[in-house]
């Protein structure tokens, strides 16, 4: 069952010339009970395909449907949901123990045990000021809220700011390990894809506000190969073939090829070239990177 | 984990080479879906299909409301598959390599023998 359902969305800030398509006619579903990944460089959309979703922003067109309805100013879409944000603002004097004593309000499946005991894992300060909360104390709070609310739809937005490698590989420890005793849809938003690309069953990217990929994780490992060998090999390999990218050094080149089967692999062994895995990362930095006319590309998504 | 290859193949393999070498017995419970993903930090949902898919072998097979267990007879079923595939897995790429060095197979027979002793 699909939790997430979105048709055409295109959401666009500013006007003419700086103007910027945030997100342009995605569409795509999620399922129910699932770890998506939605993955893209810094400003690549998906802050605003979030706000999107959870009713923070306003599409220019296309549909939303979250839990089978649209989520703007929607209490029975919004009270299953929880957003947890990069930057999430707080009243001016409340105190950690302030958040986690409001939040049962926000969130009916609330687990207050186990949000002390996330306290005390991630060492948090429960009397201090948010204010005074270093980035990554103000990050716990989030993770800690995000993981206790037990929403049936959560969002992380880039949630690791400022953890140390410690608290980030607690946090993935305790999402592997609660949502499997209470699963739900989560989605997680992130740039550091080798740490997380593991936990994830379904992978969206994003690049200048489009869906470049949209597939479970496990297809798409493996499914981009690196053939590294001479130069004249390679290009003689690779001809007719669909190379996401190409490198060379001197007389020696590199190819990631997408969609090599095993008949394919074993001529490019014949041929004398190497074979190399290609990471999630790195797939995703081939199919994102800077291509020719990418960042021009930017303000030419919108509408007609 | 390998990059090259999906996870759930990877998790798969790693029961078949547990069997294989007895730590886990036939007729012994295996680690249950959410042990084995918390274990290896991978998604449940993976972990599932990798045990499922071992499932449809009849290597393992499912008590209700207990768990996975390892299947009368499956140790010597999986090393009957490996040794089909020992030659195409090991014997190919050798030979591969003793031919690119210049190592005929009667030489290479005895560097065998000889590594053995």
């Amino acid at each position: 069952m699909s939790v997430i359902r979105v048709q055409n969305l295109s959401k666009r800030y500013g006007r003419s010339s700086g103007a910027v398509q945030a997100v342009a006619e995605a569409s795509f579903t999620l399922d129910e009970n699932r770890i998506h990944g939605l993955l893209g460089r810094n400003g690549a959309g998906k802050t605003t395909l979030m706000q999107l979703l959870t009713g923070q922003e306003f599409a220019d067109h296309g549909t939303i449907e979250i839990f089978g309805e649209n989520p703007v100013e929607n209490a029975r879409v919004l009270d299953r949901v929880c957003f947890i944000k990069e930057s999430q603002r707080y009243p001016d004097d409340f105190r950690v123990h302030h958040v986690l004593s409001t939040a049962p309000r926000f969130f009916a499946d609330w687990d207050a045990d186990f949000a002390d005991e996330l306290v005390e894992r991630f060492r948090v300060p429960v009397k201090r000021r948010m204010k005074k909360l270093s980035r990554g104390q103000l990050s716990a709070v989030g993770v800690i809220v995000g993981l206790a609310s037990r929403a049936p739809l959560t969002f992380f937005d880039e949630p690791y700011l400022g953890l140390d490698a410690v608290a980030r590989q607690l946090f993935y420890d305790v999402l592997l390990a609660d949502y499997s005793e209470h699963p739900r849809t989560v989605v997680l938003s992130t740039h550091l894809i080798d740490e997380v690309s593991n936990l994830l069953e379904h992978v969206l990217v994003i690049d200048e506000g489009r869906i470049v990929i949209d597939a479970d994780a496990d297809e798409l490992r493996g499914s981009a190969i690196d053939v590294v060998g001479t130069r004249t090999t390679v290009e003689a390999f690779t001809a007719g073939r669909e190379v996401l990218h190409r490198a060379h050094l001197g007389s020696l080149a590199t190819a990631t090829i997408a969609g090599l089967d095993e008949a394919g692999r074993a001529e490019a062994r014949a041929a004398g070239l190497e074979l190399e895995p290609v990471s999630l990362q790195q797939l995703v930095v081939r199919t994102t990177g800077d291509t020719p006319g990418g960042p021009a590309d930017r303000t030419n998504g919108g509408r007609a | 984990m390998d990059d090259s290859r999906p996870i759930y193949l990877q998790i798969a393999e790693q029961l078949e080479d547990d069997i294989v070498e007895g730590r886990l017995p036939e007729e012994s419970q295996i680690p249950s879906t959410n042990e084995l993903a918390a274990f290896l930090r991978i998604n449940p949902a993976t972990a599932g299909k990798g045990v499922g898919l071992l499932v449809d072998q009849g290597i393992l097979y499912k008590k209700r409301g207990i768990g996975m267990f390892v299947a009368d007879g499956a140790r010597a079923r999986l090393v009957a598959q490996r040794r089909e595939r020992f030659r195409e897995q090991y014997l190919a790429p050798l030979l591969a390599e003793a031919q690119k060095l210049g190592i005929a197979p009667a030489q290479l027979a005895a560097m065998i023998q000889e590594t053995a002793r």
